[in-house]
């Protein structure tokens, strides 16, 4: 199968075991210009592994992963902390990139808002700043395809919804496709054209209005607004992504 | 008139403390101070080796520090121990080693003390030539590796999606460090060498305001210890290694007090 043209990202059927401990299993899906697909699933999903194979950083047990050719991959890892022992200033940790100008950097600095504390040492950063800096950072190559993983993580609503809105303004600028994880539904609802609900396999996907209905969602993610959701089993082998729920009820004991 | 082995110490202390600043900086950036004694001890079974080859070639306690380097990096493959547990092993099991041929060899038993804290007053001209030789080519190295080394030590993976040749340059790293330590021994001995790199690092982190300035502060700072602790150590006929060391620790005080008053 060839990669459509907008298509910058596609995994299909990946697995991936650690001692045989199966962590992915049978995970599918694209990513593709002007897109936003975000990752949500508690602790132990397998989002962080997943997120490692799409960057490439990381090999699959089976399955493929196709990257369209030549693109960059802008990265924003979650939550850096820099050591009080090293001097570092933002201008300079922006400049630890490879074949970076300092003109580069101002630019960058503009996208997120951050010129005025460029000097400053990191550590004085505050949380909010610190993501849109490590945003910055991966903004430096231009990126294709930016990936974030959980970008605001230990950040204040106002300053989550800032993110989230310079994560679209850059996709719309630029029109690079964003793969990100997330732990809330409701924080990305208006941002993300695609939601992919993973407990080692894909539970459910779809727009998130969709997901949000979805029982599997609630299965996964609880309801706390309304208490303990009921749990049903419900099979079913659909194995369209795109736009459908497809449920298969394994491994939720905390919600049986 | 100063004696020609003061002076032989004074060139070898500077060309070694040259290089362990900066070397230094890194390790303190990266907590890697464990590691830089886990070398040490290991340039001991390098002594041993080179007594039971009856041999003084510098290239067998490169050899063997090197060697204690690329196994440590083979064993932190396997997850289950940390990095802290495999060098304790390797650290006290070379050092064992190390003690326990010297120990077999009578002529040298006596001598224990030199390997321990150096003999920087009997290094002669071939030692400085050597000396010379790995310092200005650790020198070049570092000079080469030291952004991307940088940006490893930030964030790794950041650094591997950027580009950088992450696992290259982490050897090269490692083997910078089994270098300048296995050089460094004769100087100011097994168990004083971290010492070396560490203090000056950490007291040019209180002047410097960017990682370029520390690296070349701690430069600064070991050279100055180095000069005072042969200056003191002739005056006062106190060891060499440690007046060194302590030399250090005091540029270390003044710097944190220096900030206090200005603060």
């Amino acid at each position: 199968m060839s990669v459509k043209s907008s298509q910058l990202l596609r995994l299909e059927n990946v697995c991936k075991s650690y001692n045989n401990n199966l962590v992915l299993e049978d995970v599918s899906f694209s990513v593709s210009r002007g897109e936003t697909v975000t990752l949500i699933g508690p602790n132990g999903a397998g989002k962080s592994t997943l997120m490692k194979i799409s960057l490439g950083i990381l090999d699959v047990s089976s399955g493929d992963v196709h990257r369209a050719k030549k693109i960059s991959i802008g990265y924003m890892p979650q939550k850096v902390m820099i050591d009080d022992v090293l001097p570092l200033s933002i201008r300079d940790f922006l400049y630890l990139r490879p074949n970076t100008t300092y003109d580069d950097i101002e630019e960058v600095l503009e996208t997120v808002r951050l010129p005025h504390i460029a000097d400053q040492p990191i550590q004085s950063a505050s949380g909010g700043e610190m993501q849109r800096i490590l945003l910055a950072r991966a903004l430096l190559g231009k990126p294709d395809l930016l990936v974030l993983d959980e970008p605001v993580q230990g950040i204040d609503i106002l300053g989550q919804q800032e993110i989230y809105g310079l994560i679209a303004e850059v996709r719309d600028k630029t029109n690079c496709g964003v793969l990100m994880i997330s732990h809330d539904l409701h924080l990305v609802m208006a941002s993300t054209d695609q939601v992919l609900c993973l407990n080692r396999h894909i539970c459910c996907s779809g727009p998130p209005e969709f997901v949000r209905n979805d029982p599997e969602y609630y299965a996964l993610m609880g309801r706390p607004m309304e208490g303990v959701a009921i749990y049903t089993h419900h099979h079913s082998e659909g194995h369209d992504h795109q736009y459908h729920s497809h449920k298969s009820a394994r491994d939720n004991h905390d919600h049986d | 008139m100063i004696d020609q082995f003061i002076i032989n110490a004074l060139i070898a202390g500077v060309m070694v403390a040259a290089i362990a600043g900066p070397l230094g900086c890194f390790m303190v950036w990266r907590k890697m101070a464990y590691f830089g004694d886990t070398i040490a001890h290991s340039a001991l079974m390098g002594v041993a080796l080179g007594i039971a080859f009856d041999s003084e070639n510098p290239i067998i306690m490169i050899g063997t520090c090197s060697a204690v380097a690329l196994l440590l990096l083979f064993l932190q493959r396997d997850r289950r121990f940390s990095s802290d547990t495999l060098l304790g092993i390797l650290a006290h099991s070379a050092l064992s080693i190390g003690m326990i041929v010297i120990s077999m060899m009578d002529r040298f038993r006596t001598d224990m003390m030199y390997y321990l804290v150096g003999q920087i007053l009997a290094i002669g001209i071939d030692d400085l030539y050597t000396i010379g030789a790995v310092v200005v080519l650790s020198a070049i190295i570092l000079y080469l590796i030291w952004r991307p080394l940088l940006s490893i030590t930030v964030h790794e993976d950041l650094a591997r999606i950027e580009g950088v040749k992450v696992d290259q340059i982490k050897i090269a790293y490692m083997l910078l460090i089994a270098f300048v330590v296995a050089v460094a021994l004769k100087v100011i001995g097994v168990l004083l060498i971290t010492a070396l790199m560490i203090i000056p690092a950490a007291a040019a982190r209180t002047l410097a305001k960017t990682p370029l300035q520390m690296i070349i502060i701690s430069s600064g700072c070991g050279i100055i210890s180095v000069i005072t602790g042969i200056s003191i150590s002739n005056m006062w006929d106190v060891p060499t290694g440690p007046a060194i060391v302590l030399s250090a620790t005091v540029l270390f005080l003044c710097g944190r007090f220096f900030i206090r008053a200005r603060a």
